[in-house]
């Protein structure tokens, strides 16, 4: 009997042991990441492509972070932040002890130099002596199109260790743009050196550290010994980004064991992946929205609510979700993701419903489409993350449409002159798909940028609607995330029932990787983090 | 001679004059605009006009050009809209990975072609002829894409023998020099790298080759079948002169000026079909670039990357001249 409990006790006592063993990261080790195209350079502040972005966030680190696999802030380069009580001064302390991977120690001098580099007033005050920031070789796109010049009046360094932003005007989101991308901290010390070539030598204070680039073959990083964060990572020797341009080759690849994680694969290697014992899915759902919309500056489509709301519940959404997105997507009931706050829950979504369609088309004052006569259906030339094949969904849609009677005809163009002639809002354009892909989890930076047509000429929707605008000034300038909250949720249900735009849907990523691979998870901004990640021998 | 050769060269100044004013014109005829592909959906009216007057897109047609020409007179071809480089170190990069896998591609077609061609016109009518003309034709018809992926199935994923894609192992360090994998593994005398680079060249450069193989295989084929019922190779038969001979010595010589013409325009196609190879087997070549730059409208490099390779078309149509007079010294220069 003894002996038969000492035997459990050993056993139980094994089965735990192993478990942390299991659990345990290991140290050591190359990852090879394969990835559809090479990075177009490596200076946070002037890239746009996620390519460029995802070996930055590996390199970079910016004063707030997204949490693991959502846009939750957290301290970042600044260990805490006070915000006034105007909303319109934030102050950001500093982590001490940290340093560039070129030995120079991160201050708030830095944090100066950074921001203010991208500035087009460079209203910037530093602790002694600092620097003579060089003017910008081309404008920081990011930085302009997120509208920071009117956002940020001045950055002053106080202390070593304190750095206060001044704002011209309350905008709520502020602080979840500064975990952006493009507000990385980087070594002043070694941009100065040379400018014109930092973005092929850049300096972080990253989990790893920027070796060697070899044009669209591979980027090499290598693990950053003095990382300021004792908890975690970095783990591995080395992560490599390979560019393997073409899906089935680098999905091979990955079968083959040569990478092992596999970017962007074609949606029906999944299932192959799925059924390959070495082989895991880790799986997101993307912060994205793929939508079709309406021309709002022609009519009828500007003020018929029932046309609009005929083609909403015409479409069968789910059919495409299944069929064209191949199940890599679900069904957008409003045009965020659920995963984001803000969402609302009670808005059911347009019902594919064709004969609730036909009486829509009949109170809209075109019974079974006449007098509508033929429209155009502008679907997108190229794969986008929320938009797998943006023609076949034309097609699926204009099928659905010949249900009521509507004939609609595809149109498209290459990429730069759909989206040049999109926001013209041609005559010869009635509907059109696009999407977006969300920056930093704020609602705000799909609600406005995308629907708000009263803030800007430049809002692609071009959708005009008082109330609407007035929801988006008051989300903008309300600091408190609950009283936000219910902001975005009055929106949604405005933008449900005025139905300017038909949310079809969001794409779900997954990027199948090696079994071996530990704690990688995917992020909803696209972003790819190494630093907590390890490789199980 | 000399003064031929300099002539010639002096006829590539308007010859690329005349490139860069057609790539000019036809990328501003061209819909597209790199500001808007720069900026994707999320451009606004602001970063677009400033992204546009930068690059100087706001200026009229005239003027760009001429920005073009007079820093094309220094030697500058200007500074990529993407990557922020210079075209001429973008150039440098990944011009000798293309140049090396399409010299290597080449050497295997001539190699090939010109044997399965000079055996097949001796043999005509034989089994050996029909299948290797049916092996030409096939190889004529093959999508490079479709083919390269085949050989990927079988060579690197069932038989695992060859390396799928890249020029070199992730594991396999290699001092680059020169940019062409070959030679810096040779002048830092690094023989496993020099193993692998060959290793990895294998499957992208026989793909590659498989096109300008059938061709000049065809073409040696028909050039030798018209040498041989010459005459004068009647006569070399009718002295006793052994097959060898008459073929390698006397029919040979005759049949390879068609070849030579056709071996130095396949150069130009073995470029091309770069950008096929290149996609599949990740090789960091010129055709990916450019084709890229296409997509992107990338119109420093899709200028620069144009005039470069004219000027390599030019160069190797005057070389296939200067190997006519050598190889045939009855054709003078005039």
């Amino acid at each position: 009997m003894v002996k038969k409990i000492s035997l459990i006790f050993i056993l139980i006592a094994f089965l735990f042991t192993s478990a942390a063993m299991a659990a345990s990261p290991k140290m050591g080790g190359t990852l090879v990441f394969g990835r559809g195209g090479d990075s177009v350079g490596l200076d946070p502040a002037y890239e746009t492509d996620g390519n460029s972005f995802l070996v930055c966030d590996n390199i970079y680190e910016a004063l707030v972070a997204y949490a693991d696999e959502s846009t939750a802030l957290e301290p970042g380069l600044a260990e805490s932040w006070d915000i006034a009580a105007d909303g319109k001064t934030y102050t950001f302390h500093l982590r001490k002890g940290v340093k560039f991977h070129d030995g120079t120690p991160f201050n708030a001098n830095a944090v100066v130099f950074s921001i203010g580099r991208m500035m087009k007033d460079r209203n910037v005050k530093f602790v002694g002596k600092g620097w003579d920031i060089p003017p910008q070789e081309r404008p920081p796109e990011y930085w302009v199109s997120m509208e920071m010049d009117d956002t940020i009046g001045s950055i002053e360094a106080v202390s070593e260790y304190k750095v206060v932003f001044n704002l011209k005007r309350v905008e709520a989101p502020f602080l979840a743009n500064m975990g952006m991308d493009f507000a990385d901290i980087i070594s002043p010390t070694a941009f100065m050196k040379n400018p014109k070539e930092f973005l092929r030598n850049p300096v972080g204070t990253g989990p790893y550290k920027f070796t060697q680039w070899i044009k669209d073959d591979r980027i090499v990083l290598t693990k950053n010994d003095n990382y300021w964060d004792k908890k975690g990572g970095p783990y591995m020797d080395k992560v490599i980004f390979r560019a393997i341009p073409e899906n089935s080759v680098r999905f091979l690849e990955l079968k083959t064991g040569n990478i092992h994680i596999c970017q962007f694969p074609n949606p029906a290697d999944i299932d192959m992946a799925r059924k390959d014992s070495n082989l895991k899915l880790p799986t997101q759902s993307g912060m994205n929205i793929g939508y079709l919309s309406f021309n709002h500056t022609k009519e009828p489509w500007k003020s018929n609510l029932n046309l609009r709301l005929a083609i909403a519940h015409a479409i069968d959404r789910k059919a495409i979700v299944d069929n064209i997105y191949q199940g890599m997507g679900q069904v957008a009931n409003n045009p965020i993701p659920p995963t984001m706050w803000g969402y609302n829950k009670s808005v059911p979504g347009y019902k594919y419903d064709v004969e609730l369609a036909k009486q829509y088309l009949a109170k809209a004052g075109f019974p079974e489409g006449k007098g509508l006569g033929e429209i155009t259906l502008w679907s997108m030339p190229v794969p986008r993350p929320y938009n797998p094949e943006g023609q076949k969904i034309g097609v699926a849609m204009a099928a659905d449409l010949k249900k009521l009677g509507i004939t609609a005809r595809i149109v498209s163009y290459d990429w730069g002159t759909y989206l040049k002639r999109q926001r013209e809002q041609p005559d010869d354009m009635d509907l059109f798909q696009l999407g977006w892909t969300g920056d930093n989890g704020d609602p705000d930076n799909f609600l406005a940028v995308l629907f708000d047509g009263l803030a800007s000429s430049s809002v692609r929707t071009q959708w005009h609607n008082e109330a609407y605008h007035n929801y988006m000034l008051m989300g903008k300038q309300t600091v408190d995330q609950a009283k936000r909250t219910k902001i975005y949720e009055d929106a949604l249900q405005l933008i449900f029932d005025e139905c300017p735009v038909i949310p079809v849907a969001h794409s779900t990523v997954i990027w199948p990787s090696q079994k071996k691979v530990m704690n990688f998870k995917l992020h909803p901004t696209g972003s790819v983090r190494m630093k907590n990640v390890w490789l199980d021998k | 001679m000399l003064s031929y050769i300099l002539r010639r060269i002096l006829i590539l100044i308007p010859t690329l004059l005349g490139v860069s004013i057609i790539v000019f014109l036809m990328l501003q005829a061209t819909p597209g605009d790199p500001a808007e592909l720069l900026l994707g959906e999320r451009a606004t009216d602001e970063a677009l006009f400033e992204i546009r007057e930068h690059l100087g897109l706001n200026e009229p047609l005239y003027v760009q050009y001429g920005l073009f020409l007079k820093r094309l007179m220094k030697g500058d071809l200007g500074e990529t809209i993407w990557t922020r480089q210079k075209v001429w170190v973008e150039v440098k990069q990944r011009f000798p990975a293309t140049i090396e896998l399409a010299v290597v591609a080449l050497c295997i077609a001539c190699f090939f072609g010109i044997i399965l061609g000079i055996v097949s016109a001796t043999k005509q009518y034989s089994v050996f002829d029909y299948v290797s003309m049916l092996g030409a034709l096939a190889g004529v018809s093959m999508p490079i894409f479709w083919l390269g992926l085949v050989f990927m199935l079988i060579f690197s994923v069932n038989l695992g023998w060859l390396p799928l894609s890249a020029r070199l192992s992730i594991d396999v360090d290699l001092e680059i020099i020169t940019n062409f994998y070959i030679l810096d593994s040779i002048l830092t005398r690094n023989w496993t790298a020099l193993k692998d680079v060959l290793w990895h060249l294998i499957m992208p450069a026989v793909t590659l080759s498989t096109i300008p193989m059938a061709i000049v295989a065809r073409m040696t084929r028909s050039a030798m079948l018209d040498v041989l019922r010459q005459d004068y190779i009647k006569t070399a038969k009718a002295k006793g002169l052994s097959q060898f001979k008459v073929v390698f010595k006397h029919a040979l010589r005759n049949a390879l000026i068609p070849v030579v013409t056709t071996i130095g325009l396949q150069f130009g196609v073995t470029l091309g079909g770069a950008i096929l190879t290149e996609t599949i087997f990740a090789w960091p070549g010129v055709g990916k670039w450019m084709y890229d730059a296409v997509m992107q409208r990338d119109y420093m490099v899709i200028q620069g990357g144009t005039l470069l390779i004219a000027t390599l078309f030019v160069v190797i149509n005057l070389c296939v001249d200067v190997l006519y007079a050598i190889i045939n010294p009855r054709i003078s220069v005039q």
